[in-house]
């Protein structure tokens, strides 16, 4: 047990393994996207728990359902974003986009650790007529945007973040991206745009994971060095070991007048699930195809439970 | 006819002094989209973004969710093509107020291919949430930002610029879906878009006097085309329907009209008249015109071909003829 850290330690620390075994357990039986959760645990609980300044959920625990009449258009002016469990849209809160919509089930799950969502609530994921869908999208819970076609939500929170400051706002404005999104002009375009106008009531906070879909970046198209390039764009860039809640935090708060700050968070797709390293580097979407293959991972599964009881560190 | 030099310039700076909401963005094309004056006029209010299209796009987007108007304005070919994707998902989906000028349509433009908008409309007609208008006057082009105004969602205005003629009065605005009927008649009916409708208004005194019955209307709003005018004019062609349009036959006007024509099982043969299934070249716009018969003697051929006579027009009677504008002439009934 972490008995000498502050509250707020063990907090995300909790938080970030619950997210981590909560993925894992859904993948097993329904296959998903879990790399990303063992990589993407520890950014996304201290986004929520530590960094952002976000008003309770507005969400219902039980995300309600989503068909072809709920998509926004003028026939439906009151549909529902997915950005309410992000809590209220006032001057003084943050708002949060969420980049990668493919890492939803890690925002599910952080949702549920931090208390926004039911844990019922995951089990509508990826079933037919829900809003919890398999890649995100702006009705789902947590998410503002579609996100999905890399590079665009960067672009759109930038334009947000430029309205905001038109509007005299305090509220900052996060953005959660993946490191294959720096394969994309458009998030280039997004740092030369936001570095000319100035741009810094923003946040970016990248899982560099080194994977994609084919499997490493660095076989498939390489995008470092990330750091240098990002500074040559005119970021201000902190790189840290992106499992580790206390850079992160410190990281958030470093001064970037003028310019965005980015916060390239270095992590392991197998993180905290030593199983998964039988699969590296294909790792983007995980699927169990035999019942032996289901019958370890339970088995690890419970292993990491119980170490959950006793105090290890997932 | 009268012509007007730069009329968005000016009508945009005084229609936006009292719409503090509405911001203008350009891409790196200032001048050349006749912004240069909303610039000078409300620098904190403009917004230089460079050749980032892709990310001006969902730029637009973010500022209107936060309750800002912004109008991008750049070459049509740098939204449709390049930043389709960041249309359809940055603005279209989540039914934004953004509002894309989109210049250059078809021959406007001698520089070829690349800044040719031939198959704009095509494509964002099959866009959800999107309202497609098009302008072919300098009243069009005045009114349509009060037009743009009461849509609550995103829309694309294909733009004519420079020195443009006004056909139609001042005191008769652009309105949605609302086509204009410009002459009635009873063998062929002519539905005309943007540019094409001048060339019509040209050939429309020489086709009367060789006793012609000629319905002409001018569509200025592409989607939503549910407009009740469309069947009802095209019921009355006892020879045909036609359309003229400074776009692709594929997608725009005439597909459109085809669609409203079918589904009212409206049984009459259509002409369409476009730039074709092809891409153009770079040349000055009378050329492009007259090389893809959508000028006012390309009209004509294609009518004699309609009808199934010649008319005895010729080249030179079309070039000498004067363009019957609505400006002086007030209503219709005095048609």
């Amino acid at each position: 047990m972490t008995t000498t850290a502050e509250h707020w330690q063990t907090e995300i620390r909790r938080a970030a393994r619950g997210v981590r075994l909560r993925v894992l357990e859904h993948t097993i039986e329904h296959g998903g996207y879990l790399s990303q959760a063992c990589s993407s645990a520890e950014m996304l609980t201290t986004l929520y728990l530590r960094a952002m300044k976000l008003g309770p959920s507005e969400g219902p625990m039980i995300p309600p359902p989503f068909g072809k009449d709920d998509v926004p258009g003028a026939g439906n002016p009151s549909h529902h974003s997915g950005a309410a469990y992000n809590g209220p849209k006032a001057p003084h809160y943050d708002r949060f986009f969420f980049s990668p919509t493919h890492y939803a089930l890690s925002l599910y799950a952080t949702l549920i650790e931090v208390g926004r969502l039911a844990p019922e609530g995951l089990a509508q994921f990826n079933q037919d007529g829900s809003s919890v869908e398999m890649i995100g999208g702006e009705h789902s819970p947590g998410h503002e945007v579609n996100g999905g076609s890399f590079g665009q939500a960067v672009s759109q929170a930038a334009g947000v973040a430029v309205a905001r400051r038109l509007k005299g706002e305090p509220g900052h404005v996060w953005v959660f991206m993946s490191d294959g999104e720096f394969q994309e002009g458009q998030t280039w375009e997004s740092f030369l745009t936001m570095a000319f106008h100035q741009v810094d009531n923003l946040t970016v906070v990248v899982d560099m994971n080194n994977q994609q879909v084919d499997g490493r970046m660095s076989d498939v198209m390489a995008i470092e060095p990330l750091p240098e390039k990002l500074r040559a764009f005119g970021a201000e860039v902190v790189v840290v070991n992106g499992h580790d809640i206390e850079a992160i935090q410190a990281a958030t708060e470093t001064e970037h007048p003028g310019r965005p700050l980015v916060i390239l968070g270095y992590t392991s797709p197998t993180q905290g699930l030593e199983i998964l390293q039988e699969r590296y580097p294909y790792l983007h979407y995980v699927r169990f195809k035999s019942e032996d293959e289901r019958r370890r991972y339970r088995e690890f599964l419970a292993l990491k439970r119980s170490e959950e009881v006793t105090g290890g560190d997932a | 006819m009268e012509m007007h030099k730069r009329v968005h310039a000016r009508n945009l700076v005084a229609w936006a002094e009292s719409r503090p909401e509405v911001l203008v963005l350009s891409g790196d094309l200032t001048s050349s989209c006749e912004i240069d004056t909303f610039r000078d006029s409300y620098p904190e209010r403009f917004f230089s973004m460079g050749l980032t299209e892709q990310n001006t796009m969902s730029f637009c987007a973010g500022l209107a969710r936060e309750g800002f108007v912004p109008m991008m304005h750049t070459f049509a070919v740098f939204m449709y093509r390049r930043a389709l994707d960041q249309i359809e998902m940055s603005i279209c989906y989540p039914n934004l107020r953004v509002r894309m000028f989109g210049f250059l349509p078809g021959v406007t433009t001698p520089g070829g291919a690349t800044h040719q908008a031939t198959n704009d409309v095509g494509v964002f007609r099959t866009l959800p949430n999107l309202t497609v208008l098009e302008t072919g006057d300098a009243t069009d082009v005045e009114s349509v930002l009060d037009l743009s105004e009461q849509i609550d969602g995103p829309v694309y205005i294909r733009m004519i610029r420079g020195e443009i003629p006004r056909l139609f009065p001042t005191s008769e605005p652009m309105r949605l879906d609302t086509p204009r009927v410009l002459s009635e008649g009873t063998d062929i009916t002519l539905f005309t878009t943007g540019i094409c409708t001048e060339e019509a208004l040209r050939a429309g005194m020489l086709l009367k006097s060789k006793g012609v019955s000629l319905e002409h209307v001018h569509v200025s709003t592409l989607k939503p085309f549910d407009s009740p005018q469309i069947t009802a004019s095209a019921a009355k062609a006892a020879h045909g329907v036609v359309t003229m349009e400074n776009h692709s036959t594929i997608g725009g006007l005439g597909s459109a009209v085809a669609e409203r024509m079918a589904e009212a099982g409206l049984s009459r043969p259509l002409t369409r008249i476009g730039l074709g299934d092809r891409y153009l070249h770079g040349s000055s716009k009378r050329y492009l015109m007259a090389e893809y018969g959508i000028d006012a003697y390309g009209l004509v051929r294609r009518l004699e071909e309609v009808l199934g006579e010649p008319l005895g027009i010729t080249a030179e009677e079309v070039a000498a003829s004067p363009v019957k504008t609505y400006v002086s002439e007030g209503q219709l009934e005095a048609l």
